[in-house]
C-alpha cells in the first residue's frame, strides 16, 4: 500500500488499538495490582490506589481491567484468525476449482449460515465442556462461515476476470491461480473483513462471558467482568460499566480503522470512494 | 415470478429441516454425554444409568430425532428436565412476550433507519451525513449489555422513570405492556438501526448514481420529484430486503437484552436452560429461534422478488 | 438573427483523484466554437476520450459526475445558458434540447413502463396534454419502425431487444418536438445490421421533424450518412470542421486523412500451399444440457495465415473459440492440431499442447492481472514453459517488448499505467512468449479506437510474416477481415453459412446473410443509407 495518508479518524482507531494491543501484551509488567486478589471492600469507590475502584468480590477493577484486555484480545484474535484461515482457504478454493466443489462447500455454508450465530452458539455450547479450545473453535466455525461468503464472492469476481482464464488455459494448477491471481487482488477487502470479523469477535465474545457461557472464572475476560458486575447497577454502582465501555471502544476503534481500509479499496479500484 | 417464490419456500422448509437435523443429530455426535454432564461431576455411574434410561436416551439416535421432530411438527415439544413441566407451554407464553418486544423495537427502528439513510443520501457528504455516520459507527460498536445497563442506570436508578427489571404478565393491558417495554425496546433500537442505516444509505446511493437518473435530469425532472418517481420505486426492492434481514438479527439481539432486562420471553428461557444443561428445552428453543430466523429470510428474498419488475413482468 | 446553438471559446474542466493526493482539476475540452443551424445535423467525431460526449451534453448546460464547464459561452437561440438559472435549464431540457443516450438499456428505467417514460418530458413540461402525448408517442414509433406501435408503450424496458430501445429513447427525445437533439454514439452497442435500421429510422425522423442534431460518433462512415457538417475532435480541441462531402474527400488535417484511411486496409492475397496446422470437422458444442451453441463446423488452417471467422452476437463465434481452446469441450467432432487429434476437455490436453495454441482477448484491461508488472506477466509463460527465469528471462522479456515495438522502460509498469493499446500489446507479448503455433484472436481490436486498431492490426500481420504464425481471427467487423483475412467463415446462430477463401466469399454471389452483412457495413460515400434501406425493402417485398 502507497501513500499513507490517514485521515484522522483512522489515526484515532489505531492509537486507540495500540493502548490495548500494549495493555494485553505487558499485563503483568503494568498492572497495579494481582487481577484476582481481594484488596477492600465491595464496590468500594475509586481512588488514588485503585483507579477505578474495587469489583463485585473486592479486586481492583483497574488490574482486572488490564488482565481481562489480554484474554479478551486473545481469545478474539485467535478465534479470527482461524476463522479467517479456514474460511479463505475454503472459499478460494471453491471459487478456483468451480463445478461440484464450489456448490458443495456453499451448499453446507448456507445450512450453517441460516442459524443466528448466537442461537448457534448456545446450543452448541450447552452440550460441550467448557473450555477455551471449545470456545475459541465454536467462534472459528461460525466466523469462518461469514469469511466464506465474502471471500467466495469477491474470489469469484477475480475468477471471471479474462486473466484468470487466461492462466487455466496456461494450464496452471489451483493452487497457483489461488495465489498469484486472487489473493493480491483480494487483499483489501479482506483485510476489511478482518477487522470487522475481530470487532464482531470481540463482541461475541463478551456477550457469551455475560451470559456465563464464555471464559469461566476466575479467569475474566471483560464480558464476565460485566456478569459480575451487573447486580450493583440497581445500586447506582456503575462498575459494570468499565468493562462494558472498554469493550465499545475497542470495537469502535477498530471499526474506525476497518472504515478507513474500505475508503480506501473503492478508490483502489478507481471509484471516488466517498459512498 | 411464482414458479421462482415456490422454490424459495420449498428451499426454507429445506433448510428448517437441514437445521433441525443439526440441533438434534449434530448434537448427538458431539463429545459430552447428556446425562453426564445434566447430573454434573459427582454423578456415579449408576446415577446417569438410570438418568440415561428415564431420559430415554439408551434409543437410537435417529428413532429419537423421528420422534421429537414428529413431536415438533405437531407443536410439542416434550418436557423439560428441569421442571418436567411442558415446554410447548411456556414457550407459547414466552414466545408472546418476546415477539412484541422485537415488534415494538422494529416499528421504531426501521422508519428512524429509512428516514436517516435518506437524509444522510441527500447531505451527502456534508455535516447531517457525517454526524449521522459517527453515531452509527458508535452504535454498532457498543454490545447490548453495555447500551442496557446504561439505559437502566439512567433511567431506572438516577432518573426514576422506568421499571427494572422489566417484567410482563398476564393481566397486564397493552399500555402497560408497553411502558415495561420502553427501555429493551430502545436498547434493541440502538443495536439495529445503525446497520439498517448504513444498508439503506448504500441501496440508495446506488439507485441515485444509476444512469436512468441522469435521463430524468436531462429532461428537467427536479430533483425531488426525480427521487420520488424514479429512484424511489428501484430503491423499494433493496430496501426491504435490508429491513427483512435487520429483523432476522433482531431475533438474535433479544436474547441479551431479554437477559439484561430480566424480562420473561424466550431468549431468557434458552439461556436458562443452556445454564442448567436443559437439553429439550435448549433444542426446542434453537429450532424456534432458527425458524424465525429463516422465516424471516425467505420473506426478504420473497419480498425482493415480487417487487423486482423484471421478475413481475418476464419477457 | 442567432443560430440555434452557438458555441464560444467552451472550455470544460474534469476534477481527478490521484491515489494518495488532493483532487486536481484537469481541462479536457478546450477553444470550442462552432454554430449550428435550425435543422441541420453536426457530427462530432473524434476517438475516445476526444470529449464529444461532454461538448454535446454542454450545450444541455449539463456536466456528467466531476465535470464543469468552466469557461466560454453556450448559446441556444440567443440566450445565454451557462449563466441560466437552474429553473431555467430544467425547463430547456427535456422540452427544447433533448438527449439520446449511447446504452438506451441502462438510460430507461426499470421499473416504469416505456410509454410513461417515453411522454414524461412533454407532459411535465406542459406541452401538450397526456392524450395527446401518448398520440404522438405512437405516431413516432410508427415513423420509427417499431413493432406493434400501439401497444408497444405498454411494455417495461427489459421486455424489448437493444435495438428497439434505442429507437424508444429516440421517440422519447422526438416527443416534445424540441428544437435540438444530442444523440451520443446511438448505434455504436448495437449489432451491424440492427444498427442499420437504427440508423435510418433516425435520418429518416430527423428529416420528418426538421429538427437540428448534434451527432457523436467515433465512426467516420456513420457519420458521413446523416450529418451535413462535420466536426473533427481530437484530445478536446477542434482539429477541422467543415461540410461532410468535403471533409471526407478533402480533408485538411493530418489527423483526419489518419481516420479516413484507417477505415481501409487491404491484405494481398497469399499463396495456400502450407500445411494444414488446425482443423475442424463437423464440430458440435453446448452449454450444460441445452441446445447446439455450435452447429457441425469444419474448417482447416494452413500455417502462417489467417482465417477469420464473422459473426453478429449469439453466432456461437466466441463459443467456438471456447471450443477450440477447451474450455468448453466439443459433442461431437473432431479438432486436428498439426495432425494430432486434440483432446476436446482442457484438462485433457499436456502442457506442450497447450503452449502451441494461445488466446488474446477483446478486452485487455481484464486480461491483464492489474497487480503484475509487464514484466511479470509477460515473465510468466517463459518461465512456465520453458523454464526461463531470472537474467536469462529478463533478456528475452525485452526482446518480446522489442517486438511488439514497445520499450525495456515498460518492464516495471502496472497495466494501469498503460494505454488500452498498450496493453493489447502486452497480452499479444505474453502470447508470444510461449512460442506458439496458432493463436486464436477473440475481437481484440474491437475494444480499440480506430487508429490504434490499426496499429495492433499492423503489429500481428508482421508477426504473423517474421514467424509462421497462424491466426483464427473472430470479429464482426468486415473491414477486419479484408486487412487481415486469407480465408473467411460467416458464422450465423451457431451454422457455417458461408466458408472459403477471401476472395471468393467477399464476391457475389452471397448467401443472403452475406449480403446483409456485407450490405450493412456502414460506407462513406453519400446517399449510401438510402441505397441500403432501399435494397433492404425489396429484399423483404420480394421474399
Amino acid at each position: 500500500m502507497n501513500a499513507l495518508r490517514l485521515p484522522l479518524s483512522a489515526w484515532i482507531g489505531l492509537c486507540g488499538i495500540a493502548v490495548f494491543a500494549f495493555c494485553a501484551l505487558f499485563a503483568p509488567l503494568i498492572s497495579p495490582h494481582a487481577p484476582d486478589a481481594v484488596m477492600g471492600g465491595v464496590w468500594q469507590a475509586p481512588d488514588r490506589t485503585y483507579l477505578l475502584g474495587l469489583d463485585n468480590l473486592g479486586r481492583d477493577l483497574m488490574s482486572r481491567m488490564i488482565y481481562g484486555a489480554r484474554t479478551t484480545l486473545a481469545v478474539a484474535l485467535t478465534a479470527t484468525v482461524a476463522a479467517f484461515v479456514m474460511g479463505v482457504v475454503l472459499s478460494f478454493l471453491a471459487a478456483a476449482c468451480g463445478g461440484i466443489v464450489d456448490m458443495v462447500l456453499s451448499r453446507i455454508n448456507d445450512v450453517m449460515m441460516s442459524l443466528p450465530t448466537l442461537i448457534f452458539a448456545l446450543v452448541v455450547l450447552a452440550i460441550l465442556p467448557q473450555n477455551v479450545f471449545v470456545l475459541i473453535s465454536v467462534m472459528a466455525v461460525l466466523g469462518a462461515t461469514r469469511v466464506f461468503r465474502l471471500g467466495r464472492a469477491v474470489a469469484m469476481d477475480i475468477a471471471v476476470m479474462e486473466y484468470t482464464e487466461a492462466a487455466r488455459l496456461r494450464g496452471e494448477g489451483v493452487w497457483w491461480i489461488v495465489r498469484r491471481e486472487f489473493l493480491p487482488n483480494t487483499l483489501s477487502p479482506l483485510l476489511a473483513e478482518f477487522g470487522l470479523r475481530f470487532s464482531f469477535a470481540v463482541l461475541f465474545l463478551s456477550t457469551l462471558s455475560f451470559l456465563g457461557l464464555g471464559i469461566q472464572p476466575p479467569a475474566a475476560d471483560w464480558g464476565g467482568m460485566v456478569k459480575e458486575n451487573k447486580d450493583g447497577i440497581i445500586f447506582g454502582v456503575s462498575a459494570a460499566l468499565i468493562p462494558g465501555g472498554a469493550i465499545a471502544v475497542l470495537t469502535i476503534c477498530v471499526n474506525l480503522v476497518t472504515d478507513w481500509i474500505l475508503r480506501r479499496t473503492s478508490s483502489l479500484k478507481g471509484g471516488r470512494g466517498d459512498a | 415470478m411464482y414458479p421462482l417464490i415456490l422454490r424459495r419456500i420449498l428451499l426454507s422448509v429445506a433448510l428448517l429441516f437441514a437445521v433441525s437435523v443439526l440441533i438434534f443429530l449434530g448434537l448427538n455426535a458431539l463429545p459430552g454425554d447428556f446425562a453426564a454432564t445434566y447430573l454434573g461431576q459427582s454423578a456415579t455411574p449408576q446415577a446417569i444409568a438410570n438418568m440415561r434410561a428415564e431420559l430415554g436416551l439408551d434409543q437410537p439416535a435417529t428413532l429419537r430425532y423421528a420422534e421429537w421432530l414428529w413431536g415438533a411438527v405437531r407443536g410439542d415439544f416434550g418436557n423439560s428436565w428441569a421442571s418436567g413441566g411442558s415446554i410447548t407451554a411456556q414457550i407459547g407464553a414466552r414466545l408472546g412476550n418476546t415477539l412484541f418486544l422485537a415488534a415494538v423495537a422494529a416499528v421504531v427502528a426501521v422508519p428512524l433507519a429509512i428516514a436517516l439513510g435518506m437524509i444522510s443520501v441527500l447531505y451527502r457528504n456534508r455535516w447531517p451525513d457525517r454526524l449521522i455516520s459517527v453515531v452509527s459507527l458508535t452504535a454498532i460498536s457498543l454490545p447490548e449489555f453495555f447500551v442496557g445497563y446504561l439505559l437502566v442506570l439512567v433511567f431506572s436508578v438516577r432518573l426514576g422513570v422506568s421499571t427494572f427489571p422489566s417484567t410482563v404478565y398476564e393481566g397486564m393491558d397493552f399500555w402497560q405492556r408497553l411502558s415495561a417495554v420502553l427501555l429493551p425496546a430502545a436498547t434493541l433500537v440502538f443495536g439495529i438501526f445503525a446497520h439498517m442505516m448504513r444498508m439503506t444509505r448504500a441501496a440508495i446511493l446506488q439507485v441515485m448514481t444509476s444512469p436512468y437518473m441522469e435521463t430524468a435530469e436531462l429532461k428537467g425532472v427536479p430533483a425531488l420529484a426525480a427521487i420520488w418517481r424514479h429512484a424511489a420505486p428501484n430503491a423499494l426492492a433493496p430496501i426491504i430486503n435490508v429491513v427483512a434481514l435487520n429483523l432476522a438479527y433482531l431475533v438474535v439481539g433479544v436474547v441479551v437484552v431479554e437477559v439484561v432486562f430480566v424480562y420473561p420471553g424466550m431468549g431468557q428461557y434458552m439461556v436458562d436452560a443452556v445454564t442448567l444443561r436443559d437439553m429439550p428445552v435448549v433444542q426446542a428453543c434453537g429450532l424456534v429461534f432458527s425458524a424465525i430466523f429463516i422465516f424471516l429470510n425467505m420473506l426478504a428474498d420473497i419480498l425482493s422478488i415480487m417487487v423486482n419488475p423484471k421478475m413481475r413482468h418476464p419477457r | 438573427m442567432p443560430e440555434l446553438l452557438e458555441i464560444r471559446d467552451l472550455r470544460i474542466s474534469a476534477t481527478t483523484y490521484p491515489p494518495g493526493g488532493r483532487p486536481l482539476q484537469v481541462t479536457i475540452v478546450e477553444g470550442i466554437s462552432f454554430d449550428l443551424a435550425r435543422g441541420k445535423v453536426l457530427g462530432l467525431i473524434g476517438e475516445s476520450g476526444a470529449g464529444k460526449s461532454t461538448i454535446g451534453l454542454s450545450s444541455m448546460a449539463y456536466g456528467r459526475g466531476d465535470i464543469r464547464i468552466t469557461g466560454g459561452s453556450v448559446r441556444l437561440e440567443g440566450k445565454e445558458l451557462l449563466s441560466a438559472s437552474p429553473r431555467e435549464i430544467r425547463r430547456i431540457r427535456g422540452a427544447r434540447v433533448c438527449y439520446v443516450a449511447q446504452s438506451a438499456a441502462a438510460a430507461f428505467n426499470p421499473a416504469h413502463r416505456l410509454m410513461r417514460q417515453v411522454i414524461e418530458a412533454s407532459v411535465r413540461h406542459r406541452l401538450m396534454t397526456e392524450a395527446e402525448a401518448r398520440a404522438r408517442a405512437v405516431e413516432l414509433f410508427r415513423t420509427l419502425g417499431l413493432p406493434d406501435p400501439e401497444t408497444f408503450g405498454d411494455r417495461y424496458p427489459h421486455q424489448v431487444s437493444g435495438g428497439q430501445l434505442q429507437r424508444a429513447m429516440t421517440a422519447m427525445a422526438l416527443c416534445p418536438r424540441p428544437e435540438l437533439i444530442v444523440f451520443d454514439e446511438p448505434t455504436t452497442a448495437l449489432d451491424v445490421t440492427t444498427q442499420l435500421d437504427v440508423l435510418a429510422a433516425i435520418k429518416h425522423a430527423i428529416r420528418e421533424t426538421g429538427v437540428a442534431a448534434l451527432y457523436i460518433s467515433h465512426d467516420l462512415a456513420v457519420v458521413a450518412q446523416v450529418a451535413d457538417d462535420i466536426l473533427v475532435l481530437r484530445h478536446g480541441k477542434m482539429v477541422e470542421m467543415g461540410p461532410v462531402g468535403q471533409v471526407i474527400r478533402d480533408p485538411h488535417a493530418a489527423y483526419t486523412r489518419d481516420l479516413l484511411d484507417a477505415q481501409e486496409t487491404g491484405k494481398p492475397e497469399t499463396a495456400a500451399n502450407a500445411e494444414t496446422v488446425l482443423k475442424a470437422e463437423g464440430v458440435r458444442a453446448g452449454y450444460g444440457s441445452g441446445p447446439d451453441v455450435v452447429c457441425d463446423i469444419s474448417f482447416a488452417l494452413p500455417r502462417g495465415q489467417t482465417l477469420a471467422i464473422v459473426g453478429e452476437s449469439g453466432s456461437g463465434k466466441s463459443s467456438l473459440a471456447r471450443v477450440l481452446t477447451g474450455l468448453l469441450p466439443a459433442r461431437a467432432g473432431k479438432i486436428t492440431f498439426a495432425g494430432t487429434a486434440l483432446p476436446p476437455r482442457l484438462g485433457q490436453r499436456n502442457r506442450d499442447t497447450l503452449r502451441r495454441m494461445q488466446l488474446i482477448y477483446q478486452i485487455a484491461d481484464t486480461a491483464l492481472n492489474p497487480r503484475q508488472t509487464v514484466g511479470e506477466i509477460i515473465g510468466r509463460p517463459l518461465a512456465f514453459y520453458g523454464g526461463l527465469r531470472g537474467k536469462a528471462g529478463r533478456a528475452r522479456v525485452v526482446e518480446l517488448l522489442e517486438q511488439i515495438e514497445m520499450g525495456e522502460q515498460f518492464i516495471d509498469r502496472y497495466p494501469a499505467e498503460l494505454s488500452g493499446g498498450q496493453k493489447q500489446r502486452v497480452a499479444i507479448a505474453r502470447a508470444l512468449a510461449a512460442e506458439p503455433e496458432v493463436i486464436l484472436c477473440d475481437e481484440p481490436t474491437s475494444a480499440l479506437d480506430p487508429l490504434v486498431a490499426k496499429g495492433v492490426l499492423e503489429l500481428l500481420l508482421k508477426l504473423q510474416r517474421e514467424k509462421a504464425l497462424s491466426y483464427v481471427f473472430i470479429t464482426h467487423d468486415i473491414a477486419i477481415v479484408r486487412a487481415i483475412a486469407d480465408s473467411v467463415a460467416v458464422m450465423r446462430n451457431g451454422k457455417m453459412v458461408r466458408y472459403g477463401p477471401r476472395s471468393t466469399v467477399l464476391a457475389p454471389p452471397f448467401d443472403d446473410y452475406t449480403d446483409l452483412l456485407l450490405k450493412s457495413v456502414p460506407q462513406m460515400q453519400p446517399g449510401w443509407l438510402e441505397t441500403a434501406i432501399a435494397g433492404r425493402k425489396l429484399a423483404a417485398a420480394g421474399n
